[in-house]
């Protein structure tokens, strides 16, 4: 059917609704985590909470509430959420949950390790599709591989029971993994199995400079999951091999953010979109739980978090001197992953440097020629003058 | 098939409508509707006083009848332009008959 705009109606993507809908204060995306309960035990995740526990299955919102929150959202203008967790597909009211976010007419972002998919899931999938591709973790093509990372007897075979439901329906979906340092043929491995997923049209993402616990729970997990990071150098040996295609990547990401974050604590997107965690809190983003900073959507309203809340916590300046001294001067800010959130997750506060996501920042750096070895970027003046030079064709 | 004024042409129930900032968008939400995935649709002021007046229980004629009461125009005017509204919509499945 052809596409033409015609006398009567117009067509709209959603992305170019929300390029041209920037003027609200409101959030047009909105993350939901419906349950910090996993099925899996993943080895390096940051929220992970043990799938029968009953006093967080109790904590968690209603059926009810969430409509509540969802209906609200709906009102204020949201077009987009993305389903995570925990797993998400854990919720036993995840199917109403979902039709019900579609009958608001709100796109849906699906985070699953796809164990739980079945095949009433694929036919509400496909009469109401998302409308985003779901996003499938998978750690592996083998039991071996897949459960030494989920730590759970049976859930490869139930994982890929799941992605062969998705193939065989055709429903779009794309892959991600982990990358835990020398298990390089897995990378290559996950990369020709993603050529068989149709929708699929970039090689799989693999994270690996993985986040601490999110909640702060634990300080032996956290110790783990520090042991199985990839380590800077590492992290810059597997960016090099693709050197070419990560420097265009980048090249307009260094445009738009690279500049110093100054004495602001909050000098990203946190607060300009929001994050509702399975108990009804709204978070400024998906990792940012500490408590001074999340808004208690049972007793208020969207309108006030964003309106007030999420501004006034903008506004707030730091006055950490080593802060000031290191990371509000740095304007590798775009190239490094520390925010608020993982100062917090790393440090239990807002605005301490992150020693690890600055030693791949500078790495990052001197691969792209931003800064020579052993410069540190906040002692360099002329940054301006260095993008400009590495933006040049 | 063509729109013939006689028949009772009415809203798809999985295609969702929100007003957004002033703009009325027309959502599809199950597969088979509209053009393609992640595509909306907007109206002008004739298709959302035409939408809203849609309904099972009465023809086509009768809501051109109500817009020409409702709307300083000749009847010809708003015949064509009802008739090539739901032409557009029908053939998307957006409204059915």
């Amino acid at each position: 059917m052809e596409r033409n705009h015609s006398k009567y109606i117009a067509h709209q993507s959603l992305n170019n609704f929300f390029s041209n809908h920037q003027k609200s204060s409101m959030s047009s995306r909105l993350d939901m985590e419906l349950t910090e309960r996993c099925n899996n035990n993943c080895i390096h995740c940051y929220i992970n909470q043990e799938e029968n526990n009953k006093e967080l299955i109790d904590k968690e919102l209603t059926t009810k509430a969430l409509k509540d929150i969802i209906t609200k959202a709906a009102d204020i203008g949201v077009m987009s959420i993305r389903f995570t967790g925990g797993e998400p597909l854990l919720r036993t009211d995840f199917k109403e949950i979902y039709l019900f976010t579609k009958q608001h007419g709100i796109k849906i972002t699906l985070f699953t390790n796809a164990t739980l998919i079945d095949k009433e899931m694929i036919e509400l999938f496909k009469r109401y599709p998302p409308g985003d591709k779901i996003e499938v973790t998978l750690y592996g093509l083998s039991k071996v591989k897949y459960e030494k990372i989920s730590r759970k007897p049976g859930t490869y075979k139930k994982a890929m029971n799941g992605i062969n439901l998705l193939l065989d329906a055709k429903i779009p979906f794309i892959i991600k993994s982990i990358y835990i340092t020398g298990k390089q043929e897995e990378i290559k491995e996950l990369e020709e199995f993603s050529k068989l997923v149709p929708h699929m049209d970039h090689n799989p993402g693999f994270s690996m400079n993985f986040d601490l616990r999110a909640r702060r729970d634990s300080t032996k997990k956290n110790d783990f999951i520090k042991s199985l990071r990839t380590s800077p150098e590492d992290t810059i040996r597997i960016i090099a091999k693709k050197k070419q295609d990560y420097k265009n990547g980048i090249k307009e990401f260094v445009a738009k953010f690279m500049r110093p974050a100054k004495d602001s604590i909050f000098s990203c997107g946190c607060g300009k979109g929001g994050s509702i965690d399975a108990y009804g809190f709204l978070q400024p983003c998906l990792l940012m739980r500490h408590p001074d900073t999340v808004y208690d959507l049972k007793n208020g309203t969207f309108e006030e978090a964003f309106d007030s809340f999420f501004k006034t916590l903008r506004t707030i300046k730091s006055t950490n001197l080593e802060y000031l001294e290191k990371c509000a001067k740095c304007f590798l800010n775009g190239l490094c992953e520390r925010c608020s959130a993982k100062s917090w997750m790393e440090h239990g506060k807002l605005d301490t440097p992150v020693d690890y996501y600055c030693k791949i920042a500078h790495a990052k750096a001197e691969l792209l020629g931003l800064i020579k070895k052993g410069e540190k970027a906040w002692e360099i003046d002329n940054y301006k003058k260095r993008i400009e030079k590495f933006l040049k064709p | 098939m063509k729109i013939d004024i006689i028949n009772k042409y009415y809203k798809n129930k999985d295609v969702i409508v929100r007003e957004i900032e002033g703009e009325y968008l027309m959502i599809p939400i199950a597969s088979g509707i509209g053009d393609m995935e992640d595509e909306m649709y907007t109206l002008n002021e004739t298709g959302i006083a035409t939408w809203e007046k849609l309904s099972s229980e009465k023809t086509l004629e009768t809501v051109i009848d109500e817009l020409c009461e409702e709307y300083d125009a000749n009847k010809q005017e708003i015949t064509t332009d009802v008739i090539g509204l739901i032409e557009e919509l029908f053939k998307r499945k957006i409204v059915l008959c």
